[in-house]
């Protein structure tokens, strides 16, 4: 259902402001989302003052120097600092993207980080991932296929096959897309959401795959696949130039070719 | 203990430190993502449009019963139409027919799988805000001149 408003428990109040170090020549506020479970607390909002002068150019590098120098409990997660794991994907100044692939310089004013949106919460930029993980295994993601591979070889593909999943395999899971997405915000129990289809997608478009029928069937749902309204907040925020919503779309499509 | 309703719920049960149990806020959605963005603004005004001309058709349909009810009743629904109210009310109504008719072809191209990259999404939609201006503004001068 949706709910338009924020629960009781999670309304953002004000919080405390790290002042920049004296000297400091080139000043940034960053207003960062912070809740710790231990506290007790509704979550609020801190500000760092950072000297960008002493900073590394992308918002990832603005985080790390304040967990190291300023604030050791603000809690995020990264990793390869090179936009190919997806840990670090947050909503910074409105949109959703990976906070090692968003040039500081980019955002006008301060910078506003946030969880990624309409999520539980773990602590501060931490999402709870796991009814997506789930949805995400419930288009199984790999090949299916009755026919057993060639002794001793691959199962090979023309050059055409293979590139109709060019635009699908880059996909790192960050699911920037499918917290974006409205109708995910609102339907998420039941849709699936941008991340997922294109997963199931990229399985469906696969030539090596035998149970494209079967993918299909499972899709073949008022919430599960409907729910997308074509809005293309997805493909608007994909921090990978990819495109869910022209994968879903395919999918809409194949649902009625295969009515004949 | 109430039913759950929503699977989500399921991960709002978070853990302390010291391991007893915590409600997890729910992150901001609205609150903070920039919904002006041509993207959902266009989305939401084809549904808002959709309802408006619902309620378009309610009137319509009231000035149909009214002129085969009687004179008394048709009298008052043209007055109605006469009105500033009512003249507002026709022309939020055009702007809103149109509006969701342009958005509806562009949705029918989606449908048959174009016009996905995003370049074209931005050009469709800025025909589809442009259409709906141009279209007002001839319906008017139609109905006017």
């Amino acid at each position: 259902m949706a709910t338009f408003t924020l629960p009781k428990n999670s309304t953002v109040g004000a919080g405390k402001t790290h002042k920049a170090p004296a000297g400091a020549k080139q000043v940034k506020n960053f207003k960062i989302y912070r809740w710790d479970p231990d506290s007790g607390e509704n979550p609020r909002q801190d500000t760092y003052e950072i000297d960008l002068e002493q900073c590394g150019p992308m918002v990832l590098d603005a985080l790390i120097k304040i967990k190291n120098e300023v604030d050791s409990t603000l809690t995020f997660r990264r990793s390869c600092r090179e936009g190919i794991c997806g840990s670090c994907s947050m909503n910074i100044d409105g949109l959703n993207t990976l906070a090692c692939l968003k040039p500081i310089e980019e955002v006008k004013g301060d910078v506003r980080i946030n969880p990624l949106p309409h999520m539980p919460v773990v602590k501060d930029l931490v999402p709870d991932l796991s009814q997506i993980y789930a949805q995400l295994r419930s288009v199984e993601p790999w090949l299916k296929s009755d026919t057993p591979p060639p002794p001793d070889a691959e199962r090979l593909q023309s050059k055409e096959e293979r590139a109709k999943l060019d635009g699908l395999w880059e996909c790192i899971l960050c699911f920037c897309c499918s917290t974006s997405c409205p109708s995910y915000w609102w339907n998420g129990d039941r849709y699936l959401g941008p991340a997922v289809l294109l997963q199931a997608y990229r399985w469906i478009a696969d030539s090596r795959d035998e149970a494209t029928g079967e993918r299909l069937d499972n899709l073949e749902d008022p919430f599960r696949l409907y729910r997308c309204h074509t809005i293309m907040n997805c493909t608007r925020t994909c921090p990978k130039g990819l495109n869910p919503a022209q994968a879903i779309g395919e999918i809409k499509k194949l649902m009625v070719e295969r009515q004949g | 203990m109430a039913r759950i309703k929503d699977a989500r719920e399921a991960a709002m049960i978070g853990r302390r430190s010291d391991g007893t149990l915590t409600r997890r806020p729910l992150s901001p959605h609205l609150q903070v993502y920039d919904m002006m963005q041509m993207t959902s603004l266009l989305s939401i005004l084809h549904r808002i449009s959709g309802v408006v001309w619902c309620g378009g058709l309610l009137l319509f349909s009231w000035w149909l019963i009214a002129a085969g009810t009687g004179q008394g009743a048709f009298g008052m629904a043209q007055w109605f139409f006469g009105s500033f109210l009512g003249w507002v009310a026709l022309f939020g109504l055009t702007v809103a027919a149109w509006y969701h008719t342009c958005a509806g072809i562009r949705h029918l191209f989606w449908d048959a799988g174009r016009g996905f990259a995003m370049e074209d999404a931005y050009r469709s939609g800025r025909l589809v805000v442009i259409g709906t201006a141009v279209l007002t503004v001839l319906t008017w001068l139609l109905i006017l001149v």
